[in-house]
């Protein structure tokens, strides 16, 4: 079944919170509000469920662990064992600590690059990818409500909706 | 809504304070060298919990935080342990000065007069090479400017907030900023110097450059658990009802950061004396490490492991009941980490701890419970007429 996105443009972020908290109530889909900052209270009026790009980040993270663990197990106890700092032990959780440094910054390395990878394809914001520009001022001072209807009739009548709740103007 | 300090809580602290002064006359009766250590480690470290308080105090309001306003009462009572603090650290370390004079100085080796006289079979280079800054009248006059400062500046913070409840405006919130500022210049020296002279002078060859911080990460750990348990402690009693899960959620954030800054500092210190392998250096670790192997792993699991799984979710941290439960397991983390501060340089490898150690410890514990619900009971526990509390009231993350 086809769904068709409408858009509200709204000027004040109480009003459109509280356009937001009538319109769920009133049964319309309200997906997604479009805003230059965060709006205390807007999550939980849209209903949204929490981010799952923490787990993704932890997941990213320790695969940069076992990565840097497997990469100094190789290179500085199988491949050609080291004497670190005077300590002839050749053994992988003896020479441990000298490890760890090396450790933290690949995880951090991984677990951020890997999150911020995945924030951009989630978002679809790629290079060559044309941006979807809803108003010229939505990173501005401007709000954009997304509004998804099944049908034609339904898409106008929300549209309406959203003018009645202070709608600067519509688009579909 | 006022806190009363109930006959339970009274009985507790009481309880506890007669099984702490019970401990204590045991362990000097059986062991008295490592009784000393424990005066001066439980001292330490409750002291430096109080001074926690005023210095979480003078960070919100040096940094015009505004959500903390609904408990800033709790690290307000906090620093009202200090004055007894003081006087508990002065009888220790002059009563081991009494005390050592007969067979030697139990806690500090540097107090021995023949260390810095070359005639001596005893003279010790290194030491006389420190006796500039380690010496009795510099030693007592550090002790008691840090007494003065420490006190000073909580008593002022307590009396200003004391006195906008009752009158009320802004001047008094402006001005608790400038004193906070001028507090936390103090506290940065003073933290690390007091670090150095109540704790690492006790291993006097030795030294470590970033021992003042190292110290000062583990024991704010320490002070923010007593804030996060006695937060937890009153909500769950129903008589802080403002104070929500987004309130709950910084303590546990700060509980969080501070314990990796622990762990990252703890490594910092041990992987460069580890990696240099430089015999001076190296003993402290050599000692720790070889006679006190299970403290010393139990140390490291317990303060970064712990946090570090448990307070790691979002929802973990809104919960009164995690609170609770990780601000024990810290306070007693920490509590074994100023043991491996203090106890290894005192007695080397002639430890243990039995009942008279945790029971000394149940005392000072009982005796800082009961000097700080009383603090908690003379005040409201809102500050009504905070120029932040409206932000605090509807603090949201």
């Amino acid at each position: 079944m086809a769904t068709k996105k409408v858009y509200g443009i709204f000027e004040d972020d109480d009003v459109v919170l509280e356009a937001v908290k009538t319109l769920r109530a009133k049964k319309y889909n309200v997906v997604d509000v479009i805003s230059p900052f965060p709006i205390h209270g807007m999550d939980p009026a849209l209903g949204l469920k929490r981010t799952r790009l923490s787990i993704c980040t932890f997941l990213y993270g320790i695969t940069g662990t076992s990565l840097a663990f497997l990469m100094m197990y190789y290179m500085n106890i199988f491949d050609w064992p080291m004497d670190i700092g005077g300590k002839p032990s050749f053994a992988f959780y003896k020479n441990m600590p000298a490890f760890i440094p090396v450790t933290f910054e690949f995880t951090v390395l991984c677990a951020a690059h890997g999150m911020a990878i995945t924030f951009f394809l989630r978002s679809k914001i790629l290079p060559g990818v044309e941006p979807h520009v809803i108003d010229d001022r939505m990173a501005d001072d401007r709000f954009v409500m997304t509004i998804e209807a099944a049908t034609g009739a339904e898409a106008e009548d929300a549209k309406a909706a959203m003018t009645a709740m202070g709608a600067l103007y519509t688009k579909d | 809504m006022n806190y009363v300090l109930s006959n339970r809580a009274r009985m507790i602290s009481f309880i506890l304070i007669g099984i702490g002064l019970i401990s204590i006359a045991a362990s000097f009766m059986t062991h008295s060298h490592q009784a000393w250590s424990n005066l001066l480690h439980n001292t330490f470290y409750f002291m430096v919990i109080a001074l926690c308080g005023t210095f979480f105090l003078a960070l919100q309001y040096a940094a015009e935080a505004g959500w903390s306003v609904s408990v800033k009462r709790i690290p307000e009572a906090m620093g009202a342990f200090l004055p007894y603090a003081a006087v508990l650290m002065l009888i220790v370390f002059f009563g081991n000065l009494i005390a050592g004079n007969n067979g030697g100085h139990y806690l500090y080796h540097w107090l021995h007069h023949d260390l810095y006289d070359p005639a001596s079979p005893e003279y010790d280079k290194i030491i006389d090479g420190k006796s500039a800054y380690l010496n009795l009248p510099f030693f007592v006059t550090r002790m008691l400017v840090y007494f003065a400062v420490w006190i000073g500046f909580t008593l002022t913070l307590r009396k200003l907030s004391l006195r906008e409840d009752k009158e009320g405006g802004q001047a008094f919130y402006k001005k608790a900023k400038r004193i906070s500022a001028a507090f936390l210049v103090l506290f940065a020296i003073t933290s690390s110097t007091s670090a150095w002279d109540f704790v690492m002078s006790i291993d006097t060859h030795w030294y470590s450059t970033l021992f003042g911080w190292y110290t000062f990460a583990g024991l704010f750990i320490s002070g923010l658990s007593v804030i996060g348990i006695t937060t937890a402690y009153l909500v769950k009693k129903g008589l802080m009802p403002w104070v929500t899960e987004h309130h709950l959620h910084d303590i546990g954030k700060f509980m969080f950061a501070f314990s990796v800054f622990w762990t990252y500092l703890w490594f910092a210190q041990f992987m460069l004396i580890w990696y240099a392998n430089i015999p001076e250096e190296v003993t402290y670790f050599m000692l720790r490490f070889d006679h006190y192997r299970v403290l010393f792993w139990t140390n490291f699991f317990i303060n970064f492991i712990t946090p570090f799984i448990v307070l790691m979710t979002r929802d973990a941290k809104r919960k009164t009941n995690t609170l609770l439960i990780v601000g024990v397991i810290l306070i007693i983390g920490h509590w074994i980490d100023t043991f491996l501060m203090i106890t290894p340089g005192v007695v080397g490898e002639h430890w243990h701890i039995g009942w008279m150690e945790i029971g000394t410890a149940l005392g000072f514990a009982g005796l800082f419970m009961f000097v700080m619900l009383n603090a908690l009971a003379k005040a409201p526990l809102l500050r009504e007429n905070h120029p932040m509390l409206q932000e605090s009231l509807h603090h949201s993350i």
